[in-house]
């Protein structure tokens, strides 16, 4: 097909500026973060002093962070995994009203979420004083993404048929479990954790209702900065959030990349 | 495992086994079958008449309705799950572990069973030997055609020694050459083995050349148990007849030791009856001048085969029947011919 120069440059020059759109306050935000003065803009010189000092301000809540997406990870595991299994070989109306049950704390706004917690167990002290009750918030909110990439990668791999050879070879159901559907199920139970670590860190919604001073999670700290810190070191903040989970998008990005290779093989 | 004895066949009996789904729908009809150690069995029939739940509940993996019972040897199996059942199981997808090579998948069932690694191994490389798929040992399950997957899943069933094999339609995703090749190859290793095997399929000509006794099913039922013979020559109804291989039928009437029909009459045995029809094969009839035979048509299309010729034959009432012919058989459509039919191989129903 015969591309006019004219129209070529158009196109090149919405996509520009769309994504210049996207990118230039992304860029801002990090310088920001980099310079000594952010009101006297780069003329006053580039400094790690923020990002160091958010580290001083804020290094446990990043490592609290951490943990409690590792934790909840964890528990999405124990629960999604064994429970994507039972849906996905017994497919019928039952089924599909439980995943719906389980897939409606994303559609309900996290503030509700977090106030009806809030009312249940917020009178038992130490629960609510807990980063348990933060970890309960955040397995409600991930399950169904760890639940439906497992159950989505069982149905592809026809998960029954696979059992009932194993079966037939006097496996028992314990022995199944651990040998055939757990190891062919590790695409979509690998998606569904890098899936449930990067909601856990990002969430704020309900993590901002269910803290507490002593509580506080990246995002809730983000907000604090902003709120009550100097613009460079909220800036700064921002990088540090970029540095974590960038890694995580691209080691997303990674293992889709795998599936479609080996499809196409 | 060529060396080591091979293992004896279970005698299987089912009785008064029926399978009703939540549904509601009636998937089997109660039935008795009594199957001999050592014997190759193929339920045969259309999708939808009984035989693939007929074999989930001898594998254990349906359970019949209250009052079935299947038997293993004498012994009640009914309660027991599938992998209590020491039964060798090939499915129509194959069923094989994406995640384990060739050999570790052969080697799984004897891995559950708690053989150690060195010599659950060398147990698995003499089957994969004997199926003469070694050399696909290390390949992951991706790496395998069509054919290498059934053979795969065949050396799988049989690595744990069971005392019956199971085949649900092991050839029907295969294309129809390789299907003959291994139809014959999995004959000539059920018949070596001396294993109990039970084979399902909607394929005839499969069920005709494995089975030493076919069990025919039609809507949940038994239609007709028999040798491929049996079943193949004296059909016991017109369903099993038109089942199995094209089959002629002459309508008619049975007059004083003579059957009538629009084409002529021949002899028959057997009381007279105001509505007959005179079924037979295609290959038991024999062409012979117009006026030598009772029977008298009329040729409408002639198709060489090179062996042989089959022809096509209108009668003066519009029935049309298909029979064969030496391929150096003078032919010429819209001629008339004779037919001479073999008392002994045709049914009168």
């Amino acid at each position: 097909m015969q591309r006019s120069p004219l129209v070529f440059a158009l196109q090149l020059l919405v996509t520009l500026l769309a994504a210049a759109f996207l990118v230039v306050p992304a860029a801002q935000s990090i310088l920001a973060g980099l310079t000594v003065n952010y009101f006297q803009g780069l003329r006053s010189g580039l400094t790690l002093d923020w990002v160091a000092q958010v580290w001083g301000l804020y290094a446990p809540t990043i490592l609290r962070s951490i943990l409690l997406a590792l934790a909840t990870l964890g528990v999405t595991l124990l629960i999604g995994v064994p429970a994507g299994w039972a849906l996905a070989r017994k497919p019928g109306r039952l089924s599909r009203l439980v995943e719906e049950v389980v897939t409606l704390p994303v559609a309900i706004p996290g503030l509700a979420l977090a106030l009806g917690l809030i009312l249940a167990y917020g009178g038992i002290r130490e629960f609510r004083a807990s980063v348990a009750f933060i970890l309960v918030g955040h397995v409600l909110y991930t399950l169904p993404f760890m639940l439906r990439s497992v159950m989505a990668v069982l149905a592809a791999i026809d998960v029954r048929t696979l059992e009932e050879g194993a079966a037939s070879l006097g496996a028992s159901p314990w022995q199944r479990f651990i040998q055939v559907v757990v190891p062919n199920a590790r695409p979509g139970i690998l998606a569904g954790s890098l899936m449930v670590v990067t909601l856990s860190i990002g969430e704020f919604n309900l993590t901002w209702m269910l803290h507490t001073p002593l509580t506080q999670t990246l995002p809730v700290g983000l907000a604090d900065s902003y709120a009550s810190m100097r613009l460079e070191i909220a800036s700064a903040y921002t990088l540090v959030f970029f540095l974590m989970i960038v890694p995580l998008l691209i080691a997303i990005q990674i293992m889709g990349g795998e599936k479609r290779a080996k499809k196409r093989k | 495992m060529t060396d080591t004895p091979a293992p004896t066949g279970a005698a299987i009996t089912l009785s008064g086994c029926g399978k009703t789904f939540p549904d509601g729908t009636c998937a089997l009809e109660p039935l008795d079958l009594q199957i001999t150690p050592g014997e190759t069995i193929v339920l045969l029939g259309p999708s939808g008449c009984g035989k693939t739940t007929t074999l989930r509940i001898i594998a254990g993996l349906e359970s019949p309705d209250a009052g079935g019972k299947v038997l293993f040897d004498g012994q009640d199996v009914t309660q027991l799950p599938i992998e209590k059942r020491n039964v060798g199981m090939v499915f129509q997808s194959y069923a094989l572990f994406p995640n384990m090579s060739v050999i570790e998948n052969v080697a799984y069932g004897l891995r559950v069973r708690g053989v150690a690694k060195k010599e659950r191994l060398a147990r698995a490389a003499e089957v994969l030997e004997m199926m003469r798929i070694d050399q696909l040992a290390e390949r992951r399950i991706d790496q395998l055609s069509g054919g290498q997957r059934q053979r795969v899943a065949l050396a799988r069933a049989l690595a744990v020694r069971p005392r019956v094999i199971l085949l649900d339609e092991p050839l029907t995703a295969l294309d129809a050459a390789l299907r003959d090749h291994l139809r014959a190859e999995i004959d000539g290793l059920l018949r070596r083995l001396a294993i109990t095997a039970i084979y399902v399929t909607h394929d005839q000509a499969e069920a005709l050349a494995l089975g030493d006794r076919i069990v025919v099913m039609r809507h949940g039922a038994i239609a007709q148990i028999g040798s491929p013979r049996d079943i193949y020559f004296r059909p016991a109804d017109d369903f099993v007849a038109s089942f199995v291989g094209v089959t002629n039928r002459l309508e008619g009437a049975v007059r004083g030791g003579r059957f009538e029909t629009a084409a002529g009459s021949i002899a028959v045995a057997g009381p007279d009856r105001a509505t007959a029809s005179l079924a037979f094969r295609p290959e038991t009839a024999v062409l012979c001048g117009a006026g030598d035979s009772g029977l008298r048509f009329r040729v409408e299309q002639v198709h060489f085969q090179g062996a042989r010729q089959r022809v096509q034959l209108g009668a003066a009432d519009g029935g049309r029947l298909v029979v064969e012919a030496a391929a150096d058989a003078v032919l010429v459509v819209g001629d008339d011919v004779g037919l001479v039919l073999d008392p002994a191989r045709f049914v009168l129903v």
